[in-house]
């Protein structure tokens, strides 16, 4: 018997579409359930973790509500691969943010912002925060960047181990009856593909659909820009990195750099994309939002969003007053984001990813039924 | 003073009132409204249960000289005659099914152009790939792009709409009197199309030919299908084509509602195993044939049975060999408990599994061809498939007579003009879809060819009532 109460919602569910099939062509959903006659708890976290919530099946299923089948799989994949975070999180004692997650997220943001805005108060002379913009160093002289590294590293150490950890749960429990294994490394690379051109999230070719039923949705579109500004960013914090330690040279960049260029194409591509993604949500169908998965989803790309805007007001106004200021938002927000990522939407990339790469290698080899002790 | 009366709608005018909302309703909107005329479709069913039976397809039969990145392969028209020839054992206009195949070559660009989407079959349907054009997402996908294309050119499209009056007067065509939620009003048009289908889903009418034993039937599509459209044009004259006693009708799981289960009702295990009735009694060759040539026999042998209901029976070896369906098996460790699930005498029903498994013939199981694995020295033998059931746990689904259409409609020309009793064409009534399917399917049924009659005819009835407009 299946875990969870929505686990066993989207079996009925996912049982009746292996009965019919007909949205077989529209993403990777179905072609994976139609590859086994039933269905165990770690196989609907597989699928839900597929799914990329177009929309598609649901204006397209003879079966969704009013019709007494009640088919509404984006919805349900939803609340279920919320809930599979949760179960997936390491350590298991820290499951439970998901189910408060908008909030606890906020909170830890705010206290993260507030803690840079004190601490660099308390550490540095009365008045430096207003007047740092002036200082050779820049934003060194209001914190070092050894003092940065101490904090961010370990934390950043920490969230990419825990949730190596999570995909390690996720993998197990998606392999618990029905195994793959074999062609990893080109399963890998189709996983790359899929994942970075969203493949899935078009509806088989017709679009996603958003706020009504039309295919006329922007989402793919605000995702690559989010997910690929956010690359940008990082690529710019990795260069200052290597430039630091291995040729000695010291921020700040001239705007013409690289650390620069790419930071201040990343921001504004992740600015906008976030803000696209924003609203798209508001104005999403309320028959596809499961309710429960609301906050965690808002306050992940508000995080980013706020990383993206004071990444680039520091940038603009990093010769004004308010340098000290953004320094500290901008530290906290992007602090709160690094210890959080391991609990909050973050991780959805990570098993969706997973997903796709089990799927790539069902495709190639097939499931093995496991031979139970 | 007196009161104003409330401001009264004014009755609608249109060049062309198409009734019905499904597949060859919409191709003659759009046609239509192509061709410059206004349109207005008046669909009876609300907005989520638009289209009738076409929610429930996902394929169109056409034909084509050479495959392309979804049709892996030609279907001449030659084949497609034969293929038609076969399931109707020549039952059709052949002037007519002519002109469905040869205008069904064109259907491929015409549906991609108003927005409808293909995909290629993958599991199940692989044998249809070369033949059928497969909806991506199915027919209400389908659906969608059509009501889209025909919304933005401009198409009126009322839902919860329906057609309660048709005034016609020696054939011609003068108003609708339709309801919905507006009230009562008066449509006047200067042609008009059916499109309104057949009347499966009329238990009184089917109860003419059927008698009670209608009660326990079951519609797979819409229950809008009542023939309401096609009993007025009928009662105005036209000449009805078809046999009105038949109808397309298979062997579903009985637990499906009553309306609208569509294809997840199905059950593709009777070569699998024998079907009993509420006797304990096989009725018939489970494995006369292959299962596609067979299915739509088993709806009537069911029907023929006390209270229309009946068991598939099947042990453990046979589990997850067919198609999945929506709901489990009834499973038992041993036949006796599994005939007291089922309501069924226990002894009556292990002896029947008894005989047959006695009879058996052991030979090379196969279901690719026609395998010898037979019964000897029992009436109805099993002529192929035949395994003993004898490993638990034993297994049943029960079945009832599912309708998916009727064959009795109006007869058509070939501008989808309706023919009044005599021969004559109407001035400007036409019919498109399974309300005219008759013409051509006669009898039998051939994957995809419904949607194939409703878009060729609904594109010539729309481009005939633009034309009689336009006059």
């Amino acid at each position: 018997m299946l875990g969870t109460e929505l686990q066993q919602e989207a079996e009925r569910q996912i049982t009746i579409c292996n009965a019919c099939r007909y949205c077989e062509g529209i993403c990777a959903v179905f072609p994976a359930l139609q590859m086994q006659r039933s269905f165990a708890a770690g196989d609907i976290d597989y699928f839900a973790n597929l799914c990329h919530d177009c929309g598609a099946c649901y204006h397209d299923c003879q079966f969704s509500p009013p019709h007494e089948f009640a088919i509404n799989l984006p919805k349900t994949l939803a609340a279920v691969r919320q809930e599979s975070y949760g179960h997936y999180a390491w350590p298991a004692a820290l499951a439970p943010v998901f189910a408060r997650n908008g909030l606890i997220i906020a909170v830890i943001a705010a206290l993260s912002v507030t803690g840079f805005l004190a601490g660099m108060i308390a550490w540095n002379a009365p008045g430096a925060l207003f007047s740092a913009h002036t200082s050779p160093e820049g934003f060194y002289a209001l914190m070092s960047h050894n003092a940065m590294v101490g904090l961010f590293g370990p934390v950043f150490l920490f969230s990419i181990f825990a949730m190596l950890m999570g995909l390690r749960n996720f993998w197990r429990d998606a392999n618990a009856v029905r195994m793959v294994e074999g062609a990893a490394p080109a399963s890998l690379w189709q996983a790359v593909k899929d994942a970075g051109s969203l493949r899935y999230l078009d509806g088989g070719g017709a679009g996603c659909f958003n706020e009504d039923d039309k295919p006329e949705d922007k989402r793919r579109l605000y995702h690559h820009l989010t997910f690929y500004g956010f690359l940008l960013c990082f690529a710019a914090t990795s260069v200052g990195t290597i430039y630091h330690y291995g040729f000695g040279r010291v921020a700040p960049y001239a705007w013409w750099d690289l650390p620069q260029m790419l930071g201040t194409v990343g921001g504004f591509m992740l600015a906008a994309g976030t803000g696209g993604l924003m609203a798209a949500k508001k104005r999403r169908l309320p028959d596809l939002v499961a309710p429960e998965t609301r906050g965690m989803a808002m306050a992940f790309i508000l995080m980013l969003h706020l990383t993206a805007v004071t990444g680039l007001g520091l940038h603009i106004l990093g010769g004004t007053p308010a340098m000290g200021l953004l320094l500290a938002l901008h530290l906290g927000v992007v602090f709160a984001l690094f210890l959080t990522m391991p609990y909050g939407k973050f991780v959805h990339g990570l098993y969706r990813f997973a997903a796709l790469v089990r799927l790539a290698m069902a495709k190639r080899t097939g499931l093995k039924t496991r031979v139970m002790a | 003073m007196t009161a104003q009366p409330q401001a009264v709608q004014t009755d609608p005018r249109v060049d062309v009132l198409v009734i019905g909302g499904g597949n060859a309703a919409l191709c003659a909107a759009i046609e239509a409204r192509r061709q410059g005329a206004t349109v207005l479709v008046v669909e009876a069913a609300p907005k989520f249960y638009r289209g009738g039976n076409t929610r429930h397809t996902r394929n169109l039969r056409c034909a084509h000289d050479e495959g392309n990145e979804i049709l892996t392969g030609p279907y001449p028209e030659d084949e497609f005659w034969d293929d038609l020839m076969r399931v109707t054992g020549g039952e059709t206009d052949p002037e007519l099914a002519r002109l469905t195949i040869a205008e069904s070559k064109d259907l491929w660009d015409w549906m991609n152009g108003v927005g409808v989407r293909f995909q290629q079959p993958l599991g199940g349907t692989l044998n249809l790939g070369r033949t059928n054009a497969f909806f991506l997402g199915g027919g209400r996908a389908m659906l969608n792009a059509l009501y889209d294309t025909a919304e933005k050119m401009g198409v009126e499209i009322r839902y919860d709409t329906s057609a309660t009056a048709l005034d016609i007067e020696d054939g011609f065509f003068k108003s609708a009197v339709i309801e919905g939620p507006d009230g009562q009003q008066t449509v006047h048009a200067r042609a008009l199309v059916t499109a309104a289908g057949g009347f499966e889903a009329n238990i009184e009418w089917l109860k003419e030919y059927w008698g009670e034993r209608a009660e326990n039937f079951l519609i797979r599509g819409t229950p809008n299908n009542r023939g309401t459209i096609l009993r007025m044009l009928l009662d105005a004259g036209v000449e009805p084509v078809g046999d009105p006693t038949q109808c397309h009708a298979v062997a579903i799981d009985a637990r499906s509602p009553q309306f609208d289960g569509g294809i997840v009702t199905r059950l593709d295990c009777i070569i699998f195993g024998v079907v009993l009735n509420n006797r304990c009694e096989r009725f018939y060759d489970e494995g006369e044939d292959f299962w596609p040539k067979r299915y739509a026999i088993w709806g009537r042998l069911v029907a023929d049975q006390p209270d229309q209901i009946a068991w598939i029976v099947f042990d453990e070896k046979a589990a997850g060999r067919f198609m999945p369906s929506v709901y489990p098996a009834i499973s038992a460790p041993s036949l006796e408990e599994l005939a007291e699930k089922l309501g069924l005498d226990p002894s009556a029903f292990a002896a029947e599994i008894g005989r047959f498994n006695a009879a058996v013939v052991d030979g090379e199981f196969n279901t690719e061809i026609h395998d010898d694995c037979r019964t000897e020295g029992i009436t109805p033998p099993k002529s192929h498939w035949a395994r003993r059931i004898d490993q638990a746990p034993f297994h049943a689904y029960p079945v009832r007579p599912g309708i998916t259409f009727t064959y009795l409609g109006t007869r058509v020309n070939r501008e989808a003009r309706v023919l009044m009793q005599g021969g004559r064409p109407s001035a400007n009534i036409y019919a498109a879809g399974e309300i005219m399917a008759g013409n051509v399917l006669g009898r039998g049924y051939l994957a995809g060819i419904g949607m194939t009659i409703g878009a060729v005819f609904g594109r010539l009835a729309g481009e005939g009532a633009a034309r009689h407009v336009g006059n």
